[in-house]
């Protein structure tokens, strides 16, 4: 494999990818690294970053538009919002320092090409729903654009969200165009402390019900709790159920003291006040709960009424530690024992009970070895190898990254 | 109006009328398709009246597998076949064609399961966009995309056109919302994409499929987000001298932190149109209206419209009034939701649907105004202010063939201003045939075919809604 290439631009990295078309050379593509750990193996005879692809392009706060070179630092773009107290409101989570690398290291292109959003996106959406337009290169080596700057556009076929969580085997994002939105001016968070895995999820399930906009719901199992070190959580290694609000300062008072009611039933929670609440949350977001596990990690979407029925399943055959995120819709779960990273009992209990599941963190050869992503059913699988084709048809970006025949 | 023109008709599929019909009535129940030609007439047009064609037949399927049957012959036939939700489409999304079937989803119109702690709810698409809020009201949920057409569009109809509405400021469009959904290919396939889990396995398809105007298949069922209503909601209205004012206005609410659920503008001639049909109560001294919308807490909805009332001051508005009941805040809301078919009682419109950035907002209305000047038509404007997209409606004669071809020029020339200054040619209607040959203004050759290519991987035969979308020239089709 030969050195990294760092295209400084568009046009180079346009001309790049062209030249790679017409040869039909492979590549490997990234931004700056951060996940490169993460998914198959990729074989490919160039590796091309974007990593100097960097810089704000446009930012219109009172349009709540920003867009930004794909190798621009997602936490550069959250700076340069914060300063006008805007967010990107699906958080990004940091995957770094999970992965062993440092924090904050991750791209914004990256971010959409994973789309891996945190705790907030159980109310206001996903990466994909914030991202509005996006500037790329497909496999033949053609610069295309598609969506735009403005918060509504229907304009052609949805290629933005589209190529959303693909992993780069669809394109190379050069620039990317995406909401924002106000930053919270006040939060704070429910603590339920020692509620088994099933009676958290239905407390997080109850308070987003409610109409108080709840705008994160994680649940930590006890062994997990100390790496979050927050002395606010206890020490005794009890399971932790965090329910987050967030809203104007005026208002985050009434919304604690009425959340409490409706779901008083659970008990009675400790409240984290706005900074201990923005502290954990913080924390949350870059997983920190995980650190210190060197299990496989696996990141399971499931309805959420049926996630503590498929970590039970699973648990009945591997040794597991896990927390909830989306209201138990979102499973991070770290599996000590097998030989496999755990995959054929994961995807058994998966098909059984629904849902779908990603390998997030194992040794090469055992990524290599078995599905990273979820296994697809086989009309799916002949239309996304149609989607492939239709962007990349000599298969040239990220080769087998995803599944081995893509 | 007659500028857009369609591909001629296969008359080798249209002497094969009869045989056609007598197929489709072994393939559903034969009470479900429509072949006199009294009947076909109600399914000619959508609600761009202008352009009709009388489709071979319609099919009115009753389940997934009846529509699974219909595709898969005409796939084996070469049959083009236009799915239909309700037929609100304002662009032609829906306009049939001669050798075309109308394959109409209303029959799919049940709610199939409601799971709260999910919250989400499975549907048939054909069922109306309000009926799935109505169906778990009672429990303190709705479903959020809500456009102006709610009462009658369909999930499906809304699923094509990736639908907003004016609350899709706070809760976003379709896309958003819809986590799942049952598709039939042109195959006959049937195909899960999404479900109850939040994202997606693979390629996020059904990001794709959303917003694909009835191309890559016929959608049957989906899983669409509920969610928990607010405690209370409250608008007010402010009247500004200028759109000027009135579009600072908006900006600066926005820039200080507070996104209310929904903010509308009105100028003009739509207060007076509006108002006169609902009577709102709306200020008819004013060159423009806000309404713009809070909920919350009684408390909450108290101090988010005072900070509002307080950076409005600084815009000098002349009217700033508050709803004091739930008959006014109903009253205010009807007026703007029934802003089009109040129009449509005074004249003929053509409702444009265009999206500019924010700050583009005054002096797109100058040049909108230009615009209509120039062809000598007159223009009410009303859009959902919070994210710039545009409703202008030019009013015309329909029986003047003059006029209308006018009006559609006219419509054009405005949707041309809206790509030069950075926005799109379709917010939340969808391009249909009504903007398919405006593409070029908005993407290259190349954005086209990469759109296209993906268009063959769902109906590599393209005899789904095929006059659609995509200029004539220049396809990449069989």
């Amino acid at each position: 494999m030969s050195d990294i290439v760092h295209p400084g631009g568009e046009y180079e990295l346009h001309q790049f990818i062209a030249q790679a078309a017409a040869a039909g050379t492979t590549l490997e593509i990234g931004g700056r690294g951060s996940k490169r750990d993460i998914g198959r193996p990729v074989q490919a005879e160039t590796v091309v970053s974007t990593a100097s692809m960097s810089g704000i392009t446009l930012y219109e706060p009172n349009e709540l538009v920003i867009s930004a070179r794909a190798g621009t630092l997602v936490h550069m773009v959250e700076a340069t919002l914060a300063r006008n107290k805007q967010q990107l409101a699906f958080e990004p989570i940091d995957l770094g320092p999970v992965m062993g690398e440092p924090e904050g290291q991750g791209s914004i292109g990256a971010v959409f090409a994973s789309n891996l959003s945190g705790s907030r996106r159980i109310l206001a959406g996903s990466a994909r729903d914030h991202f509005l337009g996006v500037r790329a290169i497909n496999g033949k080596g053609e610069l295309f654009k598609s969506g735009g700057r403005v918060l509504k556009n229907v304009t052609g076929y949805d290629l933005t969200r589209g190529i959303t969580g693909s992993w780069g085997t669809l394109a190379v994002m050069s620039e990317v165009t995406m909401k924002v939105l106000p930053a919270a001016e006040a939060v704070a968070t429910l603590v339920f402390e020692g509620l088994t895995d099933d009676v958290a999820i239905e407390a997080m399930c109850e308070a987003m019900a409610t109409p108080f906009e709840v705008s994160g719901t994680l649940h930590l199992q006890g062994e997990l709790v100390p790496a979050m070190e927050m002395d606010a959580l206890g020490k005794r290694g009890q399971a932790v159920t965090a329910v987050r609000l967030e809203t104007y300062a005026d208002s985050i008072d009434e919304r604690v003291r009425k959340l409490s009611r409706a779901i008083a039933e659970f008990g009675e929670p400790k409240i984290l006040n706005d900074i201990e609440a923005r502290l954990f949350w913080t924390n949350a977001r870059k997983l920190q709960f995980l650190q210190g596990t060197a299990g496989s990690l696996w990141r399971i979407s499931v309805a959420p009424r049926n996630g503590a029925r498929l970590v039970a399943a699973i648990t009945r055959r591997l040794k597991c530690r896990t927390a909830y995120d989306w209201s138990g819709g979102l499973v991070w779960l770290i599996v000590d024992s097998g030989r496999d990273a755990g995959a054929t009992e994961v995807r058994r209990c998966v098909g059984e009970i629904g849902g779908h599941a990603m390998l997030i963190r194992a040794e090469p050869a055992i990524r290599s070895a078995v599905d990273v992503f979820q296994t697809l059913d086989s009309g799916t699988a002949r239309l996304a190898a149609g989607i492939k084709s239709a962007f990349d048809p000599e298969g040239i970006l990220n080769p087998g990254r995803m599944y081995a025949s893509l | 109006m007659d500028a857009i023109a369609l591909p001629e008709p296969r008359e080798d599929i249209i002497a094969r009328r009869e045989e056609i019909v007598r197929k489709l009535k072994t393939l559903v129940a034969p009470d479900c398709v429509i072949d006199d030609e009294t009947g076909r007439r109600a399914y000619e047009t959508d609600a761009l009246t202008a352009y009709k064609r009388l489709p071979l037949a319609v099919v009115l399927p009753s389940n997934t597998q009846e529509v699974s049957r219909v595709l898969a012959y005409c796939n084996e036939n070469a049959i083009k076949v236009v799915a239909r939700g309700a037929g609100t489409s304002l662009c032609g999304g829906a306009l049939p064609q001669e050798d075309a079937i109308v394959l109409g989803v209303s029959k799919l119109n049940r709610v199939l399961h409601i799971d709260y702690q999910n919250r989400t709810a499975r549907v048939e698409a054909g069922i109306t966009n309000i009926a799935i809020s109505n169906a778990v009201a009672s429990a303190g949920f709705f479903y959020a995309p809500d456009p102006s057409s709610q009462i009658a569009c369909t999930l499906a109809g809304n699923i094509a056109m990736n639908s907003g509405g004016a609350h899709c400021l706070k809760y976003g469009v379709t896309t958003n919302n819809v986590l799942g959904i049952k598709m039939v290919l042109m195959t006959g396939e049937v195909i899960e994409f999404g479900g109850e889990a939040l994202d997606a396995p693979t390629y996020d398809l059904l990001a794709l499929i959303v917003g694909s105007e009835g191309q890559f298949g016929i959608v049957t069922e989906a899983t669409v987000r509920i969610l928990p209503a607010a405690e209370a909601a409250r608008p007010m209205l402010l009247g500004f001298e200028t759109s000027k004012a009135a579009g600072a206005c908006v900006a600066a609410i926005i820039g200080a932190g507070v996104i209310p659920v929904a903010i509308e503008f009105m100028d003009r001639p739509a207060i007076e149109v509006c108002d006169d049909f609902s009577k709102a109560g709306y200020p008819r001294d004013v060159e423009a209206l806000l309404i713009v919308e809070v909920e919350g807490s009684e408390s909450e909805i108290e101090n988010l419209l005072t900070r509002i009332q307080q950076i409005a001051s600084f815009f000098e508005p002349k009217v700033i009034r508050v709803s004091q009941s739930a008959e006014e805040s109903a009253a205010i809301w009807k007026g703007r939701k029934a802003a089009f078919g109040a129009m449509g009682h005074i004249s003929d419109y053509y409702c444009m649907d265009g999206v500019i950035p924010l700050r583009k907002l005054a002096d797109v209305l100058v040049e909108i105004s230009r615009i209509c000047t120039e062809h000598s038509l007159p223009v009410a404007n009303i859009f959902h202010a919070g994210d710039g997209n545009l409703h202008p409606l030019i009013l015309y004669n329909a029986n003047d063939a003059e006029e209308a071809s006018r009006a559609e020029a006219c419509g054009a020339e405005i949707l041309k201003h809206c790509v030069k200054v950075g926005g799109c040619l379709t917010g939340e209607h969808g391009v249909g045939i009504e903007k398919r040959d405006l593409m070029g203004l908005q993407f290259t050759k190349i954005d086209l075919e990469q759109q296209m290519r993906i268009k063959s991987v769902f109906d590599p035969n393209w005899l789904l809604n095929p006059a659609k979308v995509f200029p004539l020239d220049g396809r990449e089709m069989p």
